[in-house]
C-alpha cells in the first residue's frame, strides 16, 4: 500500500519539472509574441513620425513688396474684378529681384523666381483683396518657398551632392546662403496644412478638403447606418419569431460583415450611381456605401449589447404592465446603449479608414475645392495619403506621413472614446 | 428621436438632389500618366479664374474612356485624359452612346526610363537587349527561325558588355498605359530587329504582337504596381536592379536613380523632345464638345491646357517633367482644340 502511494507520488515528482518548463515556455512565447507585435507597431510608428513631424513645419521667406499701382491696377480702376486678375506673381518677381540686383540674364531669373511658391502671388492676392488700400505701399510680408528650399532646410537635400543631380544648383544653394544670413528663411507652424485642400504644390498643399469630406461622409454614415442598425437588431432579437426565414437573415448578416469592402463599391456603382443617379465622387454617394459597409458590424454590435440586458427587467417591466414597446424603450435600449455606441464608434472608425470601395465610386479624386456639401465632389482622408503616396515630388513623402499621424490620431481618439463609454457606462449583473 | 434624426437625414437629402440638376465643375478621368500635369493645369485653372476647380480622376487610359464614351449628359466626364491615342474601336462605341464630337488635344511627350541606383555603373542598352532580357518568347541563341522561352539569366549572356547580374526589372503591372507604351517601343522595337520576327507581321499579325509584346513571367520581370515611387525605394535597395517609369519620377528622384542609355542616347529633357530618345509617347486628352457651353469653365480650361505658359518650352508643365511638343506640332494643336475642332478619323 505504502509502496503504491509512494510511486504514485514519484511519478508526479518526475513530472512536475516538465510541467513546470512547459508552462514557462508558454509563457515566454505569449511574451515574445506581444513584444514582437509592439516592436513591429512601435517601429511603424517611429518611422511614419520621423518621416512626418517635419511637415509640420513649413518653410517662408521674406519679401519686402511694394504694391505697384501699375501692376495690380494699371487701369485705377479697383474693381474687384479688375484686382483679382492681376499678375500678383510679377509682385513676387520684383521683390526678389530686388533682393539679388547681380542676377540679369534670363535663365538666372528664372531659377531665381522659383525660390518662392507660386502660392506667393495667390497670398498676395488675398493680402491685397482683403484690404486694397496696401495698393502703392511697401510692407514686409512673409511667403511661402518652394518645395525644393524647403526641403533643403529641413536637411533632406544633400548640399554635398555633386550638382547635376542636386534638385538646387549651386547658385540656388548661394542665394539661400545669402538669404538666411539675412534672417529671410525661417521655418514656422504649418498652418496652411490644416487650413487648405490638395494641391500639386506639395508646399500649398494641406487635408483640410479631405478632413471635411470624411467629416460629411462619416455624419452621412451615422445618420443613416446607427437607426438602421439598431431597429434591425431590436426587431430581430426581440420582436421577430424564430424561424427559418430570420435564421436565413442572421446568417446573411453575419456573412456580410465578412463581405470584402471593395464588393460594396462594385454596388455602390451599379446601385446607387448607375441606377440611382447619385452623382459620382460626392460624400453623399461614399456614406451610401460605407452605410452599407458598416451596417453588419453595429448590428451584431448591438444584438450582443441587448442580449446582455438580463431577462429580469424585461419581465419586471411587463409585470406592471409596460407594453412590450415601452419596455423596450424606456428599458432595455437605456441599459444596451453603450454596448450599441461603442459597435457603432468601431464601425465608424472602419469607415473611416476605408478606401477600397471608394475607389469604384470616384472618391478618388484630385479635388482642390474643401467641399462645402454632401453633394460637392471630396475625397476622405486615406485616399488623400494614397494620392500623396503616389507623387512624384520629394516633399510629399513628409506629407503623406503627417496626414498618417492625423488619421491616426482621429482613430486612436475613437477607439479611445469606445473604451471610456464601455468603462463608464456598462453595466454588469 | 431616431426617427426624428432620420426624417431631417431624408429631408436634407431631398433638399440637396434639387440641386443635382446642373453640375458647375468639370469633370476629368483617365490615364494615371497625364493625372500629374491635368492637376497641375487644373489648380492654376481654379485659382486663377472664377470657375471651380475640375474634379480629376486617375482611372487608367482605358478605364477613362470607358467611362468617357458611356454618353452625354452631367453624370458623365467631360474629358479623359489618355497615354495613348483613341482607338477606332473606341470612337465606334463612343459614337453608338450618342459622344460623337470629340475634340483631341494632344498635350506633350513622355519618356519612359529604365533607371538603376546611382550607385551602380549606369546601363548601356539597346532595344534588342531590352527585347532579350524581358520578352517571353525569344529567338533560339543556337541559330534558326525558331521561337524558345527566355533562357537569358544574366545580362552577360545577352551582351557581353553587359555585366554579369542577374537580369532583374521592375515595372508596371499590365493594366498600365506605362507597360503597354513600354512594350510597344521598348520590346517591339527590338523584336523588330530579327527579320524572321518582322516578316511575321504581314503574315500573323496576331502571333507577331504576342511574340513583341509577351512580357515574361518567371520572376524576372517583377510587377511592382502601380506606384512609381515604391519602385524608386527599391531600386535604392537594391542596385542590381533596373526600374521601368515615367521620366517626371526620373526627374524628381535624379538624386538617387539614374537613366540608362538605350540606343546610346539618355532618357533627358532634350533627347525625348527631338525623339532621339526611342522610348518615349505621346500625351492626349479628349474633350466631349457636346459638353462645351453647358458646363462652365469647359472652353476656358482647354484654353489654359493647350497655352504657351502650361505646355510651351517654358511653361509650368516642364517643371513637371512634360516633355513639350515641337512648336509647329504645338500651334497646330492649339489652333484646332481652342477652335473646337472634332476629331474626323484616326489619320
Amino acid at each position: 500500500m505504502t509502496n503504491e502511494t509512494q510511486r504514485t507520488i514519484d511519478i508526479v515528482h518526475a513530472g512536475l519539472r516538465k510541467r513546470y518548463a512547459r508552462e514557462r515556455r508558454f509563457r515566454l512565447m505569449g511574451l515574445m509574441a506581444i513584444s514582437l507585435g509592439l516592436l513591429f507597431v512601435s517601429i511603424l510608428f517611429l518611422d511614419i513620425s520621423l518621416k512626418g513631424y517635419t511637415a509640420f513645419q513649413q518653410t517662408y521667406l521674406r519679401l519686402q513688396v511694394y504694391y505697384d499701382p501699375s501692376i495690380i491696377d494699371p487701369a485705377g480702376t479697383t474693381r474687384h474684378d479688375d484686382l483679382a486678375f492681376a499678375d500678383y506673381a510679377a509682385l513676387v518677381k520684383q521683390s526678389l529681384r530686388t533682393v539679388f540686383p547681380d542676377v540679369t540674364d534670363r535663365q538666372d531669373k528664372r531659377e531665381l523666381y522659383k525660390l518662392a511658391s507660386p502660392g506667393a502671388g495667390q497670398a498676395l492676392a488675398r493680402r491685397v483683396l482683403a484690404d486694397p488700400s496696401v495698393i502703392g505701399n511697401r510692407e514686409e510680408i512673409w511667403v511661402l518657398a518652394n518645395d525644393d528650399v524647403d526641403m533643403l532646410a529641413k536637411g533632406k537635400i544633400d548640399r554635398d551632392a555633386p550638382e547635376d543631380v542636386r534638385r538646387l544648383d549651386d547658385r540656388a544653394l548661394a542665394w539661400i546662403d545669402r538669404l538666411e544670413q539675412r534672417g529671410d528663411i525661417r521655418k514656422q507652424f504649418n498652418t496652411g496644412f490644416f487650413s487648405s485642400g490638395d494641391s500639386r504644390q506639395p508646399e500649398q498643399a494641406g487635408i483640410a478638403g479631405a478632413l471635411m469630406g470624411s467629416f460629411y461622409t462619416l455624419l452621412l454614415t451615422l445618420l443613416m447606418s446607427f437607426p438602421l442598425a439598431v431597429g434591425t437588431a431590436v426587431y430581430l432579437e426581440e420582436f421577430a419569431p424564430r424561424n427559418r426565414l430570420t435564421d436565413l437573415i442572421e446568417v446573411n448578416i453575419n456573412n456580410l460583415a465578412a463581405v470584402p469592402s471593395i464588393i460594396f463599391g462594385l454596388l455602390g456603382l451599379a446601385v446607387f450611381i448607375n441606377f440611382f443617379g447619385v452623382p459620382r465622387s460626392t460624400p453623399l454617394v461614399g456614406a451610401l456605401v460605407l452605410t452599407l459597409m458598416t451596417l453588419p458590424t453595429i448590428i451584431i454590435a448591438s444584438r450582443s449589447a441587448l442580449k446582455s440586458v438580463p431577462p429580469s427587467i424585461r419581465e419586471a417591466a411587463l409585470a406592471v404592465g409596460a407594453s412590450p414597446l415601452q419596455t423596450q424603450i424606456h428599458h432595455v435600449l437605456p441599459l444596451a446603449m453603450p454596448g450599441m455606441l461603442t459597435g457603432t464608434i468601431i464601425g465608424m472608425a472602419q469607415a473611416l479608414g476605408e478606401t477600397a470601395p471608394l475607389l469604384m465610386i470616384g472618391m478618388i479624386a484630385f479635388i482642390v475645392d474643401v467641399p462645402q456639401g454632401v453633394t460637392d465632389p471630396a475625397t476622405v482622408l486615406p485616399v488623400q495619403i494614397f494620392l500623396w503616396a503616389d507623387s512624384p515630388e520629394r516633399a510629399f513623402v513628409e506629407r503623406t506621413s503627417a496626414a498618417i499621424m492625423v488619421l491616426l490620431a482621429f482613430l486612436v481618439a475613437m477607439n479611445l472614446l469606445a473604451v471610456l463609454l464601455r468603462r463608464r457606462f456598462e453595466r454588469r449583473w | 428621436m431616431n426617427i426624428r434624426i432620420l426624417t431631417i437625414a431624408t429631408a436634407a437629402i431631398a433638399v440637396y438632389s434639387s440641386n443635382l440638376l446642373a453640375r458647375d465643375y468639370i469633370s476629368i478621368v483617365g490615364s494615371s500618366t497625364v493625372y500629374p500635369f491635368a492637376t497641375v493645369v487644373a489648380e492654376n485653372f481654379g485659382k486663377s479664374t472664377r470657375f471651380k476647380t475640375p474634379k480629376i480622376e486617375s482611372t487608367g487610359s482605358g478605364g477613362g474612356l470607358k467611362l468617357f464614351c458611356a454618353g452625354v449628359g452631367i453624370e458623365h466626364p467631360d474629358i479623359t485624359n489618355s497615354s495613348r491615342r483613341i482607338k477606332t474601336s473606341e470612337i465606334e462605341s463612343c459614337a453608338a452612346n450618342g459622344v460623337t464630337d470629340i475634340i483631341e488635344a494632344k498635350v506633350g511627350y513622355d519618356g519612359i526610363a529604365l533607371a538603376n541606383s546611382r550607385t551602380a555603373p549606369i546601363f548601356d542598352l539597346s532595344t534588342r537587349d531590352i527585347f532579350l532580357a524581358l520578352a517571353k518568347m525569344v529567338p533560339d541563341p543556337a541559330g534558326g527561325e525558331t521561337l524558345i522561352p527566355n533562357p537569358y539569366k544574366t545580362w552577360n549572356e545577352i551582351n557581353a558588355a553587359l555585366p554579369a547580374d542577374r537580369i532583374e526589372v521592375l515595372g508596371p503591372p499590365p493594366t498600365s498605359g506605362t507597360r503597354d507604351a513600354f512594350a510597344e517601343l521598348a520590346l517591339e522595337g527590338g523584336c523588330k530587329k530579327f527579320d524572321f520576327i518582322k516578316a511575321m507581321k504581314k503574315e500573323d499579325s496576331n502571333k507577331y504582337k504576342a511574340v513583341c509584346h509577351g512580357v515574361r513571367e518567371d520572376g524576372v520581370y517583377i510587377e511592382a504596381g502601380e506606384n512609381d515611387n515604391l519602385i524608386v525605394q527599391k531600386l535604392q535597395a537594391n542596385p542590381k536592379a533596373l526600374g521601368v517609369f515615367g521620366f517626371s519620377f526620373l526627374d524628381q528622384n535624379s538624386d538617387v536613380v539614374q537613366g540608362s542609355r538605350v540606343n546610346g542616347v539618355a532618357p533627358e529633357f532634350d533627347s525625348i523632345a527631338d525623339g532621339s530618345y526611342p522610348v518615349s509617347r505621346s500625351l492626349f486628352y479628349y474633350v466631349k464638345k457636346a459638353h462645351v457651353g453647358s458646363i462652365p469653365g469647359l472652353a476656358e480650361y482647354n484654353r489654359e491646357f493647350m497655352s504657351e505658359k502650361a505646355i510651351g518650352d517654358e511653361g509650368y508643365l516642364t517643371d513637371k517633367g512634360l516633355i513639350p511638343m515641337p512648336k509647329s506640332e504645338r500651334t497646330k494643336y492649339q489652333t484646332s482644340v481652342t477652335g473646337m475642332k472634332p476629331l474626323t478619323g484616326l489619320d
